[in-house]
């Protein structure tokens, strides 16, 4: 596979200039992640209204494709539900890991589709858990977060 | 089965000695420091061995289990020769030099340290020798002292003697840093520790792969190595310790072998070693490694040394020459491995582009956390050296470097 593919330009920008890098002033609900093996980490910060996500933002050092899923990850979520949040993140950790597709209804497949850029990790294995880190941390931030240890590919 | 020895040293020859490189032609390998490429002396020697001579050792009456522990036991007389050590019975066989410091931690720390008794290591250890005496601190009450490395990275001699009180027990320190190929002056580590009563225990994995180690003339009361490093297999390394340590030490682990007499009531134990190599050990590991050894010496050790040396010099002047490239901790006495940072890229990128030109580097911490968190890095990418790496390799190593700089560049 072409480093292009992998280093698409949307990478490279958000990599470099990540969007929603902040902390939360009162988060309602955050997590670390941390990837032991290459030393990657991150918090995400989430501000939920009931089941809406209001906003959501995130902080941390690692590698460009981390960051930059990160910083996609932000953008996508903001605004949505839990359950859409979680539809998508199936979705995406399908494409990236290479599991059975997972269908996503018409009105998030347009967000679906912005993940596109990332899926190119599939084939560079280790590279997944670098995808997948910020999403994991939503998901531990979401469940009770704080400093619980959370998963990674 | 030995290669003949070379007057001069080509690693253009000694590569011809690696099958790995004929099987993946182009591959750039520089990571040595996490575990070397195997010989064909080893791989066929290995594979021979099975074929001819393998049974399983100290037990057979039989001629052919004989002969398997004759080469088991050889194997033994090959490491105290290659380590000169005084006697065979001071080389005990472990899985590696993790389990290594392990059983220093749970044989002789256990028995031989109370509550309130301390510890030396070093900011730059490798996590098998923290963890080990962590367990020790939580299960003994003992506690660890941590001696500083300076602004390179380097083992502060001052402050490491600074860190001895009378509590002292033993000093456990990397003999070269496993992050930056920084030479650890050892010497001085075991004069400083015995002027205060401890005892010492060297890490050699990084070491004895690319330096001529001998056990007697450094003074020190414990050395490990993990064979996997050396040419040899994985599964098998070596804890050297001192007689009169061994002798006084409990077996760690019970079993098979390890016993003279064994009743419901009690058991009684082996003399060292075989006391601390319960059940049928890495037979054709052991032996392995033997060959691994053999055929470093067949090279020749001040080669390997020199070459190694040469190497990473040219590594580190090459790489510090790239606009953007800095070397962790250059212009310390520095043996087999660069650290090195790309401004702008994360080492994780970088090994990801540097794979896909077919050069293998490590990036990460390294089973290194505390000296990265000391370093101020979450990460670094590392390039580590064998005795089959050229300046060719190097220059693909800088080619690789740009590579991923055209990749991010604004």
């Amino acid at each position: 596979m072409d480093l292009r593919e992998l280093y698409q330009d949307i990478i490279l920008d958000h990599g470099r200039h990540p969007r929603n890098f902040h902390a939360l002033d009162e988060p309602s609900h955050f997590a670390h992640g941390h990837n032991p093996l290459c030393g990657d980490k991150v918090t995400v910060y989430l501000q939920l209204n009931g089941e809406q996500i209001d906003d959501v933002s995130f902080e941390g050092k690692g590698c460009a494709i981390s960051t930059a899923s990160a910083s996609l990850m932000t953008e996508i979520l903001k605004g949505k539900t839990l359950r859409e949040a979680e539809i998508l993140f199936g979705a995406f950790h399908a494409k990236v890991t290479g599991g059975a597709p997972v269908a996503v209804p018409a009105e998030l497949e347009e967000d679906e589709e912005r993940l596109d850029p990332l899926t190119g990790v599939k084939t560079f294995p280790a590279r997944v858990k670098c995808a997948t880190l910020a999403w994991h941390a939503f998901e531990a931030a979401v469940q009770g977060g704080g400093l619980a240890p959370i998963k990674t590919e | 089965m030995k290669p003949q020895l070379r007057a001069v040293f080509d690693p253009g020859a000694i590569r011809r000695e690696f099958p790995i490189f004929e099987r993946n032609p182009g591959l750039v390998f520089l990571d040595t420091a996490a575990s070397a490429q195997k010989p064909r002396a080893v791989i066929d020697g290995i594979a021979e061995y099975y074929r001819n001579d393998y049974a399983n050792i100290h037990r057979g009456v039989y001629a052919l289990s004989a002969r398997s522990t004759d080469r088991f036991e050889a194997a033994r007389e090959t490491v105290r020769r290659f380590l000169n050590a005084a006697d065979a019975s001071e080389i005990v066989f472990v899985r590696g030099a993790t389990e290594g410091i392990n059983l220093v931690a749970q044989s002789w720390g256990a028995s031989f340290l109370a509550p309130g008794d301390e510890v030396v290591i070093s900011e730059m250890e490798h996590h098998a020798n923290i963890v080990p005496w962590q367990f020790l601190r939580e299960r003994l009450g003992i506690k660890l002292v941590i001696a500083p490395v300076d602004e390179t990275g380097g083992l502060d001699l001052a402050a490491f003697e600074r860190c001895f009180t009378p509590r002292t027990k033993l000093a456990a320190v990397t003999h070269i840093a496993n992050v930056t190929g920084h030479v650890v002056p050892v010497a001085e580590v075991v004069r400083i520790a015995h002027a205060h009563g401890a005892k010492v225990l060297l890490d050699g994995c990084q070491a004895v792969p690319r330096l001529k180690v001998d056990v007697r003339a450094l003074d020190c009361d414990f050395y490990v190595f993990s064979g996997h490093k050396c040419y040899g297999p994985t599964g098998v390394g070596v804890l050297y310790g001192k007689r009169a340590l061994l002798n006084a030490m409990p077996p760690w682990q019970g079993g098979g072998d390890m016993i003279l007499t064994v009743s419901f009531a009690a058991s009684t134990f082996q003399e060292p070693p075989h006391r601390f190599e319960a059940g049928t050990p890495d037979i054709s590991g052991v032996i392995g490694l033997a060959m691994a050894l053999d055929f470093m010496e067949s090279i020749g050790r001040d080669t390997i040394q020199e070459h190694e040396e040469a190497l990473t010099r040219h590594a580190v002047e090459q790489l510090s020459a790239v606009p953007g490239v800095r070397v962790i901790g250059a212009g310390a006495a520095q043996i087999g491995a660069v650290s090195f940072e790309v401004e702008g890229i994360h080492p994780h990128d970088l090994a990801t582009v540097f794979d896909q030109k077919n050069v293998a580097i490590r990036a990460g911490n390294h089973c290194a956390q505390p000296f990265m968190e000391r370093l101020g890095l979450p990460a670094t990418a590392r390039a580590s050296f064998g005795i089959y790496n050229d300046e060719a390799d190097v220059a693909a190593l800088i080619g690789a470097v740009r590579a991923a700089q055209r990749i991010f560049r604004d």
